[in-house]
């Protein structure tokens, strides 16, 4: 199944022993530099760093497609737009950029277990305990939530194929209520079981 | 392990009426298990057993342990298994959902490694150990599910009905595994053949415990009932 969520592929390359905190940071360093990004230019010699990220880590191409493919959907439709309403230039720096934080994400996705970039974000949570937060359940909410992902989507795909099965049209309310009941009833199980592991407070 | 259960009854919130009535049992051998048909209560008194449902009458005890106020310490000696790993498995990959239960033991990361790779070697999972939880097939979840807990080291396993999902290559490897555990074991199935070698068979019909013996006698029971 694929999904834009690359979860971590086992490596030894330079990247994948970079501390998860720093990765995260370029992550958000290269979000908040993104801005400046203003011409093509500069929008390619992006996309060609995040590409190089993907060699260094040894990324096969196969897997980089996979990560590229479920952004056509959203970047095809969003390019065509910006053509018409704002020319080819800025339309590519505007996808470029899109193109280049999203494959960057999930290049650390791909070097960084889970688990190590849930603890950064409890470690960061522990400075917030002032206002309440608590840092272990912000770190299991994290990993319940990717978890989740294909869990849904595997949901879906169920749904789906039970409305083809009896010959149903697709109707969206016949698709969503047994979608959202499936789901609840999902998440009712996974909180009983993190009860029984003892996650219960 | 003696689990004590006195005078328990459970209605569930909304409904009129009890899921388990009037149950009165000990137990204390190695392999228990629970037959009958479904509803007949027997899923709502394996949750009792590691305080996953608390009975709305009577107490159900765990090695002296009151599961209604003593819920935690329950859990940390009784592990329980559900019939849909994928409802169990909360971690996106193989060796994060093992460790998942040792974090909160004070372990260190060095530990918990080591516990991680045991436990995965030992069900032959170590070469899925960064794979996808997920694309695990339906036996492999299962596993891991069943390594998830006993990393853990629980005294007892609580199982329902652990392999109606799987074929027959993979129910035969859970009874395997099941057969090889050294824990105090209750397991609530439909599949009848899983029970031949157990201790003990306790049959639920209608909310009530109808017979308990040895498997032979007992599964002849659920037959009659069931004809």
């Amino acid at each position: 199944m694929t999904t834009l969520i690359g979860l971590y592929r086992p490596g030894v390359s330079a990247l994948h022993r970079v501390p998860a905190g720093y990765k995260l940071a370029a992550v958000v360093v290269a979000g908040a530099g993104s801005i400046f990004v203003r011409t093509p230019g500069q929008t390619g010699a992006a996309l060609v760093a995040v590409l190089l990220g993907y060699v260094a880590a040894r990324v096969p191409p196969r897997l980089l497609w996979q990560s590229i493919r479920p952004l056509l959907w959203v970047v095809i439709p969003l390019g065509a737009f910006q053509v018409l309403a704002v020319g080819w230039g800025r339309a590519s720096v505007i996808i470029g950029v899109i193109v280049a934080l999203v494959l960057l994400a999930n290049l650390v996705t791909l070097t960084t277990r889970t688990t190590d970039l849930v603890d950064v974000v409890v470690r960061l949570g522990r400075q917030l305990r002032f206002l309440g937060v608590n840092p272990e359940r912000l770190g299991l909410m994290l990993n319940l939530g990717i978890r989740g992902v294909p869990l849904v989507l595997e949901l879906a795909t169920d749904v789906r194929e039970a409305q083809h099965a009896r010959g149903q049209a697709a109707s969206a309310r016949a698709f969503a209520v047994p979608l959202v009941v499936g789901a609840l009833r999902r998440a009712d199980e996974i909180g009983d079981a993190l009860a029984a592991r003892g996650f219960d407070d | 392990m003696l689990i004590d259960v006195t005078g328990v009854s459970h209605v569930y919130p909304g409904r009129a009426e009890p899921v388990v009535r009037d149950l009165d049992v000990r137990l204390d051998e190695r392999r228990i298990g629970i037959i009958g048909a479904n509803g007949s209560g027997k899923s709502t008194f394996a949750r009792m057993l590691n305080g996953l449902v608390v009975p709305s009458a009577g107490t159900v005890t765990v090695d002296g342990l009151d599961t209604g106020k003593h819920g935690r310490q329950v859990r940390k000696r009784v592990g329980f298994c559900f019939t849909n790993p994928d409802s169990q498995i909360v971690m996106p990959t193989v060796a994060e959902d093992v460790a998942f239960g040792l974090r909160r033991r004070g372990l260190s990361k060095a530990e918990i490694a080591v516990r991680v790779d045991d436990m995965l070697g030992q069900h032959g999972l170590d070469q899925f150990a960064d794979h996808a939880a997920h694309q695990l097939s339906g036996g492999q979840k299962q596993l891991l599910a069943l390594a998830s807990i006993l990393v853990t080291g629980p005294s007892l396993l609580v199982m329902d009905e652990p392999t109606t999902l799987l074929d027959l290559r993979n129910t035969r490897m859970v009874a395997d595994l099941i057969a090889g555990l050294p824990q105090q074991v209750v397991l609530v199935t439909h599949d009848l053949e899983l029970l031949t070698d157990f201790d003990r068979v306790l049959v639920f019909d209608e909310a009530r415990l109808v017979h308990d013996g040895p498997p032979a006698e007992a599964i002849k029971h659920y037959r009659e009932l069931m004809a």
